[in-house]
């Protein structure tokens, strides 16, 4: 019998080193194949477009107009480049950190806020736009995209699921849980955990001491891949081979994407009690969108006149949301009562009459 | 009772492709009390296949394949195994809906063997209906009859919203003779098992039996008996229950769950509420102990029998009346 040249799972093991095809100073690194320039130029526009809706939305916090908002600046690549390398046929499954992925998708930024503002649904119309509602209870979507994948698998549809996880929600057991369905229900999805070093404030080495997050898929037989987080061009490359892989039938795939939460968790967290600002300044000097925007300057694909094109986009964006935000009014109360079953129980008439008859007293 | 289960879920595999049948050991074996048996070998492994052995990740995978168009249907392996899953039937398969300001519905079943009464060792004999008929956005029935099984599975898999469908273990095996499909009430509807005049017990799932039982032996005790069998714990039929017992002018809640924060509680205080001046008694509660379900040797002293129920009848004031 012939020796295997490798042990059994070697050749699903991530590189040591995150896949990057830009460096941190906006060089091209030798002998990759980038995204053409028109992905990479649809890349730049969305990391703009994100980054001025993270600030955005962050003021609205401080305005007292949002409850809460869990900023991803600093993640912008990973969540611009995943959904980018998606077809808009793909669904994704967001978490409550994923609101760049959303207006990456498409989705109205008032209805991305929805849930963040404090109002009981999701904002958006999931079958429009492939996108499952923003899930808070940690990993518990990962097995909705290995349902959503297994039924579009019945369905003979080629589309592919990709759940957005955080390194702390991979200690979940549904993270485990869904991995392992898709591997041996052999479905097309992708888990693409943005490893922003920090759950709350706990770092990742209190998560797990395997060598990567993307270690863990070779364990449940699949490819795990590492990705520089803050390059655009290397998360569209990587998210798109492997849902290529997806859509060809060859199973699922867990790809890393590392990178850094810049903002601390939310605006009731103290991000100074768990990390030196020396490690903030490290990582603002990998900036995603400067990044992209320096390769393509220096590459000849971006001039100051699209550049300054892009911005104005975005303070129109900033503009609209602030605006229509401010001015968008709670839907009625009666609503409460009218999604809880596909018809209002007779217990949830009698309710929606009080709370009818008390509104009129009032 | 189970072989009429297993001809749900086939007819249901059979009329619409949209339904899967899932879970630990439901495939090969049939389950491990045989209630999918055949369904693997007759309708594909593609539609009817073990799983993992993982709860959470069976009822996660059946939110998203519902939310693409499926209908599955699938198995806990016993009550209190379903715990795993918990989170996700509270926090997605109960306000899907919701959370989508109803654009996604989940129309999916959980089925769950369910009670005491079989000699289980622990783990096997929870009553667990209280914790998802809390739960808004969930749909729970109980069958009592072999019809109903059948029916209320069948309305199950073809309800708008999640369904969990709790299955009386011991009463698998109980034998009518009925023809399938037979004709039963839909969800939402609870049913009068036995006409009476004198007080009206209420009770669902493995109870029913109790009850008639006890409505029987009442008659030596010149007390003639009304029982309704609830069927759908949510929706409840409220309007049957407070219509019976206005009648009657008296009422006992008979289930086998611990009767703190319990169904049987809930019903109770309704009758309370809604019959109070038709009432010439209070509502009485028989119900299984506040205490973990008890191991084998002792169940019985747990699960509420006929004498139970009868001594509780028996306190209903008859004097006064
Ligand atoms: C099941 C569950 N447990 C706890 C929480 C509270 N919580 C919200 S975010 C968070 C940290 C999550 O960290 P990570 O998965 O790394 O994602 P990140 O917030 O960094 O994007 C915690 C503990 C929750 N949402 N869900």
């Amino acid at each position: 019998m012939a020796a295997r040249s490798k042990a059994p799972g070697v050749e699903l093991l991530p590189s040591a080193e995150p896949v990057r095809l830009i460096e941190a100073d906006g060089t091209a690194v030798p002998r990759r194949v980038l995204p053409g320039p028109t992905e990479l130029r649809a890349a730049y526009r969305a990391l703009v477009l994100g980054r001025r809706f993270e600030q955005q939305a962050t003021a609205l916090v401080k305005q007292g107009q949002l409850a809460v908002y869990p900023s991803a600046h600093g993640q912008e690549a990973a969540e611009v480049g995943a959904v980018l390398a998606l077809r808009p046929t793909d669904w994704i499954f967001p978490t409550y950190r994923d609101s760049v992925a959303l207006l990456t998708r498409g989705v109205d930024p008032v209805e991305i806020l929805t849930l963040l503002r404090g109002e009981w649904h999701c904002g958006y119309d999931p079958y429009v736009h492939h996108a499952a509602p923003q899930c808070t209870p940690l990993a518990t979507q990962a097995p909705h995209a290995v349902g959503l994948a297994f039924a579009a698998q019945a369905r003979h549809e080629d589309t592919v699921a990709l759940a957005f996880v955080g390194d702390g929600a991979t200690s979940e057991g549904d993270f485990h849980e869904a991995l392992n369905f898709a591997a041996v229900f052999h479905l097309p999805v992708v888990f693409f955990v943005q490893n922003n070093q920090y759950a709350i404030s706990v770092p990742v080495s209190r998560q797990s001491v395997a060598p990567s997050f993307a270690h863990k898929a070779v364990g449940y037989g699949m490819p795990g891949v590492l990705v520089d987080g803050n390059d655009a061009a290397a998360v569209l490359s990587v998210v798109g081979e492997a849902a290529r892989r997806a859509r060809e039938g060859e199973g699922p795939t867990l790809v890393e994407a590392v990178t850094y939460r810049i903002d601390a968790h939310t605006n009731a967290d103290d991000a100074t009690r768990y990390r030196p600002d020396e490690e903030v300044a490290g990582w603002l000097s990998r900036d995603p969108v400067a990044r992209l925007s320096a390769y393509l300057t220096n590459s000849g694909q971006l001039n100051v006149d699209v550049e300054a094109a892009i911005a104005a986009e975005a303070e129109d964006l900033a503009a609209d949301l602030r605006t229509r935000l401010v001015a968008e009014l709670p839907p009625p109360a009666d609503e409460l009562f009218a999604h809880v079953y596909h018809r209002p129980t007779q217990r949830l008439r009698d309710q929606a009459e009080l709370l009818r008859a008390e509104s009129e007293e009032r | 009772m189970a072989q009429a289960i297993n001809q749900a879920l086939a007819d249901c595999l059979a009329e619409d492709e949209r339904v899967f049948v899932f879970g630990e050991d439901v495939g090969t074996l049939g389950g491990v009390f045989r209630i999918t048996d055949g369904l693997a070998a007759k309708y594909g492994e593609r539609r009817c296949f073990d799983t993992p052995l993982a709860e959470s990740g069976i009822v996660g995978m059946a939110v998203g394949m519902a939310m693409n168009g499926m209908r599955p249907v699938v198995e806990m392996q016993f009550d209190a195994f379903a715990y795993p899953a918990f989170e996700q039937i509270v926090s997605h398969v109960a306000k899907m809906r919701n959370r989508t300001r109803g654009t996604v519905s989940l129309p999916m079943v959980i089925r769950a063997p369910y009670g005491g009464g079989i000699g289980g060792v622990e783990h096997h004999s929870d009553s667990s209906e209280a914790y998802y008929a809390h739960t808004p956005g969930l749909t729970v029935v109980a069958p009592a009859t072999v019809a109903d099984a059948y029916g209320l599975l069948r309305a199950a898999v073809a309800w708008p919203d999640p369904v969990i469908f709790l299955e009386p273990k011991r009463l698998y095996w109980s034998k009518e003779e009925v023809t399938l499909p037979a004709p039963t009430e839909p969800i939402g509807r609870a049913v009068v098992r036995r006409p009476g005049t004198d007080a009206t017990l209420v009770a669902y799932g493995p109870s029913v039996q109790v009850a008639l039982a006890a409505a029987e032996a009442a008659r030596e005790e010149g007390w003639d008996l009304e029982v309704v069998d609830v069927r759908s714990i949510v929706p409840l039929d409220e309007q049957t229950l407070v219509a019976s017992v206005r009648r009657t002018g008296r009422a006992v809640v008979v289930a086998e769950a611990p009767g703190f924060a319990s169904v049987a509680s809930e019903i109770a205080a309704l009758l309370s509420e809604r019959c109070f001046h038709a009432l010439s008694a209070p509502v009485r509660r028989v119900t299984g102990f506040d205490i973990p379900y008890p191991s084998p040797k002792l169940e019985h002293h747990h699960l509420p029998d006929v004498e139970r129920v009868l001594d509780a009848v028996a306190t209903l004031q008859w004097e006064d009346a």
